[in-house]
C-alpha cells in the first residue's frame, strides 16, 4: 500500500512538472523562481482548505461548509477591524481561528450527537452560515479603504523571498504532516476511515474523532478566513462562493479517497499545487479563463478514474453510514 | 431482526414486539408525511396572515414557479438518492442544456428542435453520469462533483461572459404559459410527473428495485436485480428531468447565461431530503417529496412578499433542512430515556 502511494504521489509531482514545463515552451518565464513562488502564494489558501477538508473526508465525513465557514469567519473580522480598528491582528487572526473552529464544531456535533449525515448537516450549514453573512453586514461590502493598513499588509509581508501567506501555508502543511504521521491522533483519523468497527474495538471514540475533524477543518476555514479577506482587501457575501468544491476537487485530485482512510497530506499538498499551475497557466498560453471550469472538471474526473484503479472501490461511499457497534 | 430472535421470549411489559415486520415502518413514513403536512399547513396560514397579497388565486399561481423546475429534478433525484447514489450535477446539467438551446437559436432552430436538444443534452449528460458511476464503478459524488465543473465549464467555454436570448415566441410557452385559468403549463407538468413518479417508486417492480438496492446493494444482486442497469436508468432519467428543468427555466428567462441555475443541486437535494428520503438510501417516498416541494415554495414566497432578501431565506431553508431531520432523532432519544 505504501509504495502504492508514493507511487501516486511520484505521478502528481511528475504531472505537475510536465504542465509546467510545457507551459514554458510557450512563455519561458513560467518557470521562473519568483512565478512559481507567485503561483505557490496564489494556491497557499486552497493547499491549507485542501488539509482540513482531507481530515474529514478520512473519517468518512464531508463538509460542504468549509468556504462559507471561511468567508463569515472573514467576514466578522473584517468588521472587527472597521469598528476597532485597535485590536492588534494577531488577536483577529486568533478570533478568526476561533470563530472557524466553533463553527466546524456545531457541524461536528450534530455529526457526533444527532448522527445526522455529514453531507446533510454541512449542505444545510453552508446555507445557514452564507446567510449569516448577509445578516451581521447588512449586505454591504466591506472595502479596502475601510480596512486598516496593518490588517491588509500580513497576507503581502515578505520573508526571505515569499510572502507571509505562503509562510502561513508552509506551516500549516508542517503541522499536518506532524500531526498525521506522528500523532496518535492523526493515525485515529485514519483508523476511524478504514474501519470504524475495528478503530471502536481499538479504543478509538469513532464519533469524537469526527467531531475533532470537523473542528480542525473549522479552524483551518476560520484561519483561511482571515488571509482571504486581508489578502484580497474586500469582504461580501458571495467571497469564495463555489469554493467548496475546488477544495474536494484538491483533495480528490491529491488521492484522497472519498470512502475515507486513504490520503496523504503530500498528496491533499499536490492535489491543490496542480489546479494552481492549471489556474496560472490558461492565462499565460493564452487560453481563456473562461475554459479553467471544465478543466478542473475533466481534471477531477481523471483523477477519480485513476484512483480507483488503485483502490478497487473497497467499501463503501461516502453516502453509506459508517458500521459503528 | 430483534423481534425475531426475542419473539418465544415473554414480551416486556412496556415494549410491544410487532407480528409484522413493517409496520412499524410504515406507520413511521406515514408520521413523516403528516409532519411535514403540518408543517406546510402552518407556513401556509402564517404566510397568509403576514401578508394580505398571500391568499389570491394568482398569488398562489406565481408561487408554484417558485418550486416546479426544481421539483421536477427532485422527483428523479429521489428515486436516485433512494439506490443509495446521488447526483449533484444537476443544475450544471440545466446550464449546459439551456446553453446549447442558445447556441441553436443562433442557428435559427424552431421550438420543437429546442425542446429536444435540451431535453436531449439533459438526457446524454446523465447517461454520461451513468457510464462513469455503473461502467466504470466509480463514486457517484465524485463522479458528480467532477462533472459538475465539466458540464457548466462547457457553457462557460461557449458563453463566456455573454448572453443568448432572442427565443422564439412559442418557445415561451413553456416556462410562462398558463392551461387553464391559473394553472401554469409548469405545475400541471410537475402534477403529472408527480403522479408518474409515484406509480413507478411505489407500484412496480422498477421501483421495488429501487428499494432492494438502496438498502441491500449485494442482497439485490443476488436476488437477480440488475443494479448497474437500475442504476443507469435512473441517472438517465434525473439526467432527462435536468432537461426538461432547462426547457422550462430558459423559457421563463428568456435568456441564458452560464451562471443560470446556480446552486440549485444543494436546493433540489434539501427538497428530496425534507421530504423524507434517506440521504443513506432504501427508503422514502415520492408524496412526501412534493409536499417538501411546496414547504419550499411556500417559505420562500411568504417570506419573498414580507421582503425578505433572497440569501437570508436560505438561513430558513438550511434550518429547516437540519431541524427536521434532528426533531425526529432527538424525539427518539428523548424517549430511549
Amino acid at each position: 500500500m505504501k509504495t502504492l502511494m508514493k507511487y501516486r504521489e511520484i505521478w502528481l509531482v511528475v504531472a505537475i512538472l510536465a504542465l509546467a514545463v510545457g507551459v514554458s515552451f510557450r512563455s519561458p518565464g513560467f518557470i521562473q523562481p519568483k512565478s512559481l513562488a507567485n503561483i505557490f502564494n496564489d494556491t497557499s489558501i486552497l493547499i491549507m482548505l485542501a488539509l482540513g477538508q482531507m481530515v474529514v473526508i478520512l473519517t468518512r465525513s464531508i463538509d460542504l461548509s468549509m468556504a462559507a465557514n471561511l468567508a463569515l469567519c472573514g467576514m466578522v473580522v473584517a468588521l472587527l477591524n472597521v469598528a476597532f480598528p485597535g485590536i492588534p491582528v494577531p488577536l483577529l487572526l486568533l478570533a478568526a481561528a476561533a470563530l472557524g473552529t466553533a463553527l466546524g464544531a456545531v457541524n461536528g456535533a450534530l455529526v457526533w450527537r444527532l448522527d445526522i449525515p455529514p453531507i446533510v448537516v454541512t449542505l444545510g450549514t453552508l446555507t445557514i452560515y452564507r446567510g449569516m453573512i448577509y445578516v451581521i453586514a447588512g449586505g454591504s461590502w466591506v472595502n479596502a479603504h475601510q480596512m486598516t493598513e496593518a490588517f491588509k499588509a500580513v497576507p503581502r509581508t515578505e520573508l526571505f523571498g515569499i510572502t507571509l501567506l505562503s509562510w502561513f501555508a508552509i506551516a500549516v502543511v508542517a503541522v499536518f504532516f506532524v500531526l498525521m504521521t506522528r500523532a496518535p491522533l492523526g493515525r485515529s483519523f485514519y483508523a476511524t476511515g478504514i474501519n470504524p468497527t475495528a478503530a471502536t474495538y481499538a479504543g478509538i471514540d469513532v464519533g469524537r474523532t469526527r467531531f475533532i475533524a470537523f473542528c480542525v477543518a473549522g479552524m483551518v476555514s476560520g484561519l483561511s478566513g482571515y488571509l482571504w479577506i486581508a489578502r484580497y482587501a474586500v469582504a461580501y457575501v458571495d467571497v469564495a462562493g463555489g469554493f467548496e468544491l475546488n477544495i474536494i476537487a484538491a483533495c480528490v485530485i491529491g488521492g484522497v479517497s472519498i470512502a475515507g482512510g486513504i490520503g496523504t497530506v503530500a498528496g491533499a499538498m499536490l492535489g491543490a499545487l496542480f489546479l494552481g499551475v492549471v489556474n496560472n497557466a490558461l492565462p499565460v498560453i493564452g487560453i481563456s479563463p473562461f475554459w479553467q471550469m471544465a478543466i478542473s472538471g475533466t481534471a477531477i474526473l481523471l483523477a477519480v478514474i485513476f484512483n480507483s484503479r488503485g483502490e478497487r472501490r473497497r467499501g463503501r461511499i461516502i453516502l453509506k453510514r459508517a458500521e459503528v457497534l | 431482526m430483534s423481534s425475531l430472535t426475542d419473539a418465544p421470549e415473554a414480551p416486556v411489559a412496556h415494549r410491544q414486539i410487532p407480528d409484522r415486520l413493517d409496520n412499524p415502518l410504515r406507520s413511521a413514513l406515514l408520521s413523516w408525511e403528516t409532519l411535514l403536512l403540518v408543517v406546510a399547513m402552518v407556513i401556509f396560514i402564517v404566510n397568509s396572515f403576514a401578508s394580505p397579497y398571500f391568499l389570491n388565486a394568482w398569488s398562489l399561481s406565481d408561487l408554484t414557479f417558485n418550486f416546479t423546475e426544481k421539483a421536477l429534478i427532485a422527483l428523479a433525484m429521489a428515486l436516485l438518492i433512494i439506490s443509495g447514489e446521488i447526483d449533484l450535477s444537476v443544475a450544471s446539467i440545466i446550464a449546459l442544456a439551456s446553453t446549447l438551446m442558445g447556441l441553436a437559436v443562433q442557428y435559427g432552430a424552431d421550438t420543437p428542435t429546442l425542446v429536444g436538444i435540451g431535453v436531449g443534452t439533459g438526457l446524454v449528460c446523465g447517461a454520461f453520469n451513468g457510464i462513469l458511476v455503473t461502467g466504470l464503478k466509480l463514486p457517484s459524488i465524485v463522479v458528480t462533483i467532477g462533472t459538475m465543473s465539466l458540464f457548466r465549464g462547457l457553457s462557460f467555454i461557449i458563453l463566456g461572459d455573454g448572453v443568448f436570448k432572442g427565443y422564439p415566441p412559442g418557445f415561451a410557452f413553456f416556462g410562462q404559459g398558463y392551461v387553464s385559468w391559473v394553472i401554469s403549463f409548469e405545475f400541471a407538468l410537475f402534477l403529472a410527473a408527480a403522479a408518474v413518479y409515484h406509480g413507478v417508486l411505489h407500484s412496480t417492480n422498477f421501483g421495488r428495485r429501487i428499494f432492494a438496492i438502496g438498502n441491500n446493494q449485494v442482497a439485490a444482486q443476488f436476488s437477480g436485480v440488475r443494479v448497474g442497469r437500475i442504476k443507469f436508468v435512473l441517472f438517465c432519467l434525473t439526467g432527462l428531468m435536468s432537461g426538461i428543468a432547462a426547457v422550462l427555466l430558459t423559457s421563463r428567462l428568456g435568456s441564458t447565461r452560464p451562471s443560470i441555475a446556480q446552486g440549485w443541486e444543494l436546493e433540489v437535494i434539501t427538497m428530496v431530503v425534507l421530504g423524507g428520503v434517506s440521504i443513506l438510501g432504501g427508503a422514502g417516498s415520492i408524496s412526501g417529496v412534493v409536499i417538501a416541494a411546496f414547504i419550499m415554495g411556500l417559505v420562500t414566497f411568504g417570506l419573498g412578499l414580507l421582503n425578505v432578501p433572497g440569501i437570508v431565506m436560505s438561513i430558513f431553508i438550511g434550518a429547516l433542512l437540519i431541524l427536521v431531520i434532528a426533531l425526529p432523532i432527538v424525539y427518539r432519544m428523548v424517549r430511549r430515556r
